[in-house]
C-alpha cells in the first residue's frame, strides 16, 4: 500500500525531449493505466519510476519516501516485463525466488511466499520447470509470480500482453485485474492497447509526444475526451471529426458540408465565425431518410454490429456503427444530431466546453 | 554496438579491464614497441655497440634476395596450404551435410583431428614421408619417383603443405558445414523448385552464400599458415634442405634467436606485424559490410 | 542440404567421408601400431599396420624414462597439461572480466581500452617472438613455468568473443535482476555466467587445444628439460635416422594427443556450436 507521487518529471536523451515534464498523484491501491501511441514517452516514464534510468528534472515519491535518484533494487518496487525476461537457466521456484534470495531472506520464508503465489498464479504444478519448456501465457504468469513474492509497494507492468495471443490476452487481462483489486498494491501498467486501458485503470493517463494529455477515470475519458488526440485514440473505430464554425451568438455550429447543429448543452465560447471542430463518434451516427447523403465505400461486418465507412458529398470521410446487419445497398443518408456532439477548437485541438 | 542498461560506477570496471589491460601492455605492447625500435637499429659484431639507422635495416630486408625468396616462398606456401585445406574440407562438409546413416560419426571423425599439435602431425609424417622407412616414402620411391624430401627442395615443400594441409582440413570442415547448415532449408527448396539441380544449384545458390565463412576462414588460413606452421616445418626440414622450406616466420626465428641479428629479425616482425594487421583489418571491413546487409 | 539421398543408400557421400575419416584415422592407426614394434624393424622400413601387442611394454618405458636421452614423458605430459589449463582458465578469466566491464559499463577511456585490447587480436605470439623473449629475459622470467604461460595470456581473442555474447545479452533480463536486487558481481556470477556456459566451454576446449600445442614459444623459454611440454619434446627425440627410437616417439605421440582429442570429443557439440557462433 503506497502512494505515488510524480513532481515535474522530465527527461531527455540529448537534445531529445521525450518527458516534457509530468504531475501526478496516485493514490494507495489505485491501478493507473498509462495509455499511448509508440513514442509517447509512457515507456521512458516507467522506466524513471523503476529507477533504471534517472530523471533530468522532477521528483518521484513513494510513499512519502523520495526516490529519485534511488537504485533499482533500493525502491521497493516490482515490474512485469513485456518479454517476461526470466533468468532461462533457472526453474521457476529459482526465478520467483532470486529477488527474496538476495535480499537474505530465510529459506522457509521463501518458500512460503513462493507457494502462495504459486497457488494463486496456478503455478503449482510447474514450479520445477524451466522457462524454455512454458508456453506464453505460463511464463507471463511467471513473471507475474516474480513480482508478487516481493510485496513491493508498487507494480509495474510494462505492456506485458503484447506478445501474447488474442484470446489469451483476454482472459489475462481479467487475471492482472483481479490479482491487483485483490492484493491491493498500487499499480502502473503502460499500453498501446486502449482496450486494455478502458478495462484494467481505475484511471487513465493519456500521453501524447512526452505531455500528459488527460487523466482520468476511462468513462470519462471516453464520453469527454480532453481533446481530438484524446477523442480520435480512444474507442473504436475512431470518431468522426467534421470541420465546422462556431455561429449565432455561440449557441450552435455551421458544418463545413452544411448543417446547422444548435448545442443541446450550453453556449460555447469565442466570437462567430472562430473555426471549430465537431467530433461524433460512429455508433452516434444515425442513419435519417432525409439526411445527408452517403457513399458507402466499406462494409466490415463484426457479427453483433456493422461498421460502415464512407463518404459524404464533399468528400469527408465518416464512419457509422450500427446495431446488427447493415443495409444492402450502395448509399445511405446520416443524420448528425446535436447529442452526443463533441466540440473543440479546430487550432489547438481542446476540448470547448459549456460556458454556463 | 552499445547496450543500452549497463551499471553505474566507474571504478569496479576499471579495476576489472586493468589485468588484462596490463598483460597487454606488458607482453604486447613493449615487445611490439621494442622491435619497433630495435628495427631502427643495428649492433657491432660483439654487442657492445647499437646505432640508430634509420630505415636501413628495412631496405635491407627487401633488397636482399634471400629476403624476397622468402617473401615469395611463404606467399606460395600461404596459398596452397589454404587453397588446398579449404577445397578438401568444402567436399567434405558437403557430402557430411546430406542426411546418410552415420552421419553423425563421420563428423565426429572429421572434427576430431582439431586437436592434433602441428608438431605431432609433423613427426607422424616425418615417419611416413621417409624415404628408406616410411611407407608413403617407400612407395613413393618403390613407383619410379626419387622421393627424399630431406634433398629435394621441391619435393620438401610439397611435404610441408602437406603436412600443414592435413592438419588444417578439420577446422575448416567445422566452420564450411556450420556455413552450409545455416543455410536457410527455403532457400534450397526453391531454388530446386526453381529448377536449379545439382552442381549448378550448388555454384549459383549455395556457393555465393558461403562466401562470407570462405572469407572468414581464408584469412584464418593464410594466418595459420604464416605462423602456426613453424613446427611443422621446423621439425620437418628446419626450412631446408638450403633454404628450400624457409618462410617468413621460420626465418626470423633463425635470424633472431639462432643467429642473433636483432636489427634485422625485429625489422621482420614489424613487417610481419604489417601484414597480419592489414589481413585482419580487411577481415573486419568485410565482416562489418556483411553484417550491414 | 545439397543433393538428396537417393531411395537407397547415398554412396556417393559414404564414399567421400569415409575416405575422409580414414585420411586421418589411418596415420594415426599407424602411428599406434608403429608404436608397439620393434624400433630397428622400423628403421629398416618394416613397419607393419598390425600393432604387436607385445610391445605395449614401450608406453610404460617412455613414461618412466623418456627417449634419446630426454626427460620422461609423463614430466613432459605433466608441463602440457599445466600449460594447457593455465592458458585456458587464465584466458577465460581476464577475458571474461574485462569484456564484462567494457559491456556493461561506462567509464573513461572505456573504447580506447577495448581498442587497445583489439588490436592484440590476430597477433598471435609467432609474430612478437623474439622481443617477447627478450621482455621475458628482462623479467627474469625465462625458463620458468609463469613464463611459458603469460605472454600467451595475452591476446584478445576471447574478449571479442565474449564481447559479442555480451551484447547479446537482452536488456530485459538484466534489467529484471537489477529490480531483483542484484549487483553487478551476482549478476555476473549467478546469471550472466549461466547463461553464456556454452561459450564457456567452447572457448575452454578451443585455448586448451591451443596451450597444449604450443611449440615455437617453449622453444625459445623452456631451455630446462623439465619445463619441456610434450609436443617439443617429441620433436626433440628425432635425431639421425638410425638413432631414433622410432617406437617411442609414436608412443609418445599418441600419448601426446590423447589429452586435447578426448577434451574435443567429449565436448563435441558445444565446441562446434562456440567455435562458429563466436567468430561471426
Amino acid at each position: 500500500m503506497a502512494t505515488l507521487v510524480l513532481d515535474g518529471l522530465r527527461k531527455s536523451f540529448g537534445a531529445v525531449n521525450v518527458l516534457k515534464g509530468i504531475d501526478l498523484s496516485l493514490a494507495s491501491g489505485e491501478m493507473l493505466v498509462i495509455v499511448g501511441a509508440s513514442g509517447c514517452g509512457k515507456s521512458t516514464l516507467m522506466r524513471l519510476i523503476a529507477g533504471l534510468e534517472t530523471p533530468s528534472a522532477g521528483q518521484i515519491l513513494l510513499d512519502g519516501r523520495d526516490v529519485t535518484r534511488l537504485d533499482p533494487s533500493a525502491r521497493d518496487i516490482a515490474m512485469v516485463f513485456q518479454n517476461y525476461a526470466l533468468y532461462p537457466h533457472m526453474s521457476v521456484f529459482d526465478n520467483m525466488s532470486y529477488g527474496l534470495r538476495i535480499r537474505g531472506m530465510a529459506k522457509d520464508d521463501i518458500h512460503n511466499r513462493v507457494q502462495e503465489a504459486a497457488v494463486l498464479l496456478g503455478l503449482g504444478a510447474l514450479l520445477d520447470r524451466k522457462p524454455r519448456q512454458l508456453s506464453g501465457g505460463q511464463r507471463q504468469r511467471v513473471a507475474m509470480g516474480r513480482a508478487i513474492v516481493r510485496e513491493p509497494k508498487l507494480f509495474l507492468f510494462d505492456e506485458p500482453l503484447s506478445n501474447l495471443d488474442a484470446t489469451l490476452r483476454v482472459t489475462m487481462r481479467a487475471e492482472i485485474r483481479r490479482l491487483q483489486r485483490r492484493m491491493g498494491v498500487t499499480s502502473l501498467y503502460v499500453t498501446h492497447d486502449q482496450v486494455e486501458a478502458m478495462t484494467l485503470g481505475d484511471r487513465l493517463l493519456v500521453m501524447h509526444q512526452g505531455i500528459p494529455v488527460q487523466l482520468a477515470t476511462p468513462m470519462e475519458v471516453f464520453e469527454r475526451p480532453a481533446n481530438t488526440y484524446v477523442a480520435g485514440f480512444i474507442g473504436a473505430p475512431a470518431m468522426n471529426f467534421l470541420p465546422a464554425t462556431l455561429s449565432h451568438g455561440g449557441t450552435a455550429a455551421q458544418l463545413g458540408i452544411g448543417p446547422l447543429i444548435p448545442f443541446a448543452d450550453g453556449k460555447r465560447p469565442g466570437a462567430d465565425g472562430r473555426t471549430l471542430t465537431i467530433g461524433l463518434r460512429p455508433e452516434h451516427v444515425l442513419p435519417a431518410p432525409d439526411g445527408l447523403p452517403m457513399q458507402i465505400d466499406l462494409i466490415e461486418p463484426l457479427g453483433s454490429e456493422t461498421v460502415i465507412i464512407g463518404r459524404l458529398e464533399g468528400g469527408d470521410m465518416m464512419s457509422v456503427k450500427l446495431a446488427g446487419a447493415a443495409p444492402a445497398s450502395e448509399t445511405m443518408s446520416i443524420a448528425i444530431g446535436a447529442e452526443h456532439l463533441h466540440v473543440f477548437d479546430a487550432e489547438t485541438g481542446l476540448r470547448l466546453d459549456p460556458t454556463n | 554496438m552499445e547496450r543500452r542498461t549497463i551499471f553505474p560506477g566507474t571504478l569496479l570496471p576499471v579495476m576489472l579491464v586493468m589485468p588484462q589491460l596490463v598483460l597487454t601492455l606488458i607482453f604486447f605492447y613493449l615487445p611490439a614497441g621494442q622491435a619497433i625500435l630495435s628495427s631502427f637499429t643495428r649492433s657491432d659484431p660483439f654487442g657492445m655497440h647499437v646505432d640508430f639507422v634509420g630505415i636501413d635495416n628495412f631496405i635491407d630486408l627487401f633488397t636482399d634476395p634471400l629476403y624476397v625468396d622468402s617473401i615469395v616462398r611463404t606467399v606460395i606456401f600461404c596459398a596452397a596450404v589454404s587453397i588446398s585445406s579449404m577445397a578438401v574440407a568444402l567436399i567434405l562438409a558437403v557430402f557430411a551435410d546430406h542426411e546418410i546413416a552415420g552421419r553423425g560419426i563421420y563428423r565426429v571423425l572429421l572434427i576430431w583431428p582439431y586437436a592434433i599439435a602441428p608438431a605431432v602431425a609433423a613427426v607422424l609424417w616425418i615417419l611416413l614421408l621417409h624415404p628408406q622407412i616410411g611407407p608413403v616414402g617407400r612407395w613413393l620411391n618403390q613407383h619410379g619417383i626419387h622421393w627424399d624430401y630431406k634433398l629435394d627442395g621441391f619435393q620438401a615443400m610439397l611435404a610441408v603443405i602437406f603436412a600443414s594441409t592435413w592438419k588444417q582440413v578439420s577446422y575448416n570442415f567445422i566452420f564450411l558445414l556450420a556455413g552450409l547448415q545455416s543455410i536457410p532449408k527455403a532457400v534450397i527448396e526453391a531454388a530446386r523448385m526453381d529448377g536449379a539441380k545439382g552442381w549448378f544449384r550448388f555454384r549459383t545458390v549455395i556457393l555465393p552464400l558461403l562466401k562470407p565463412t570462405m572469407f572468414f576462414l581464408l584469412v584464418v588460413n593464410l594466418v595459420y599458415a604464416a605462423f602456426d606452421t613453424f613446427a611443422t616445418i621446423s621439425a620437418m626440414t628446419q626450412g631446408g634442405p638450403g633454404k628450400a622450406t624457409e618462410t617468413l616466420v621460420v626465418k626470423v626465428y633463425q635470424d633472431g634467436y639462432v643467429n642473433q641479428d636483432i636489427g634485422s629479425s625485429s625489422a621482420q616482425s614489424v613487417v610481419l606485424m604489417v601484414g597480419v594487421i592489414v589481413l585482419t583489418a580487411l577481415q573486419f571491413r568485410f565482416m562489418g559490410k556483411r553484417n550491414a546487409e | 542440404m545439397i543433393g538428396q539421398s537417393r531411395n537407397g543408400t547415398d554412396w556417393l557421400a559414404h564414399g567421400v567421408l569415409l575416405l575422409g575419416a580414414l585420411l586421418f584415422i589411418l596415420p594415426l592407426w599407424l602411428m599406434f601400431a608403429g608404436s608397439t614394434q620393434d624400433s630397428a624393424l622400423i628403421s629398416r622400413g618394416e613397419l607393419s599396420m598390425l600393432p604387436n601387442l607385445a610391445g605395449l611394454g614401450v608406453y610404460a618405458d617412455v613414461l618412466l624414462h623418456g627417449a634419446s636421452g630426454g626427460p620422461p614423458v609423463w614430466r613432459m605430459l605433466l608441463i602440457s597439461f599445466g600449460m594447457a589449463m593455465a592458458v585456458a582458465i587464465g584466458k577465460i578469466a581476464i577475458s571474461v572480466i574485462s569484456a564484462y566491464a567494457v559491456t556493461f559499463f561506462r567509464f573513461p577511456l572505456r573504447m580506447f581500452c577495448f581498442w587497445t585490447i583489439f588490436v592484440t587480436l590476430m597477433l598471435p605470439v609467432e609474430v612478437r617472438i623474439i622481443p617477447t623473449f627478450s621482455v621475458m629475459a628482462d623479467l627474469n622470467m625465462v625458463n620458468t613455468f609463469p613464463g611459458l604461460v603469460v605472454p600467451l595470456i595475452a591476446s584478445a581473442t576471447a574478449t571479442l568473443l565474449f564481447r559479442q555474447t555480451f551484447l547479446a545479452i537482452p536488456d530485459e533480463l538484466m534489467e529484471a535482476a537489477r529490480m531483483d536486487g542484484a549487483g553487478p558481481w551476482r549478476f555476473l556470477k549467478d546469471i550472466l555466467l549461466p547463461v553464456s556456459a556454452a561459450n564457456l566451454a567452447a572457448l575452454f576446449v578451443i585455448l586448451f587445444v591451443l596451450g597444449w600445442n604450443q611449440y615455437l614459444w617453449p622453444l625459445l623459454v623452456a631451455t630446462d628439460q623439465g619445463l619441456t611440454p610434450v609436443v617439443l619434446g617429441i620433436v626433440q627425440m628425432i635425431g639421425t635416422e638410425s638413432a631414433t627410437e622410432w617406437n617411442k616417439v609414436m608412443a609418445t605421440g599418441v600419448l601426446a594427443l590423447i589429452p586435447p582429442v578426448v577434451v574435443v570429443i567429449l565436448m563435441q557439440r558445444w565446441f562446434v556450436k562456440g567455435l562458429t557462433e563466436g567468430e561471426k
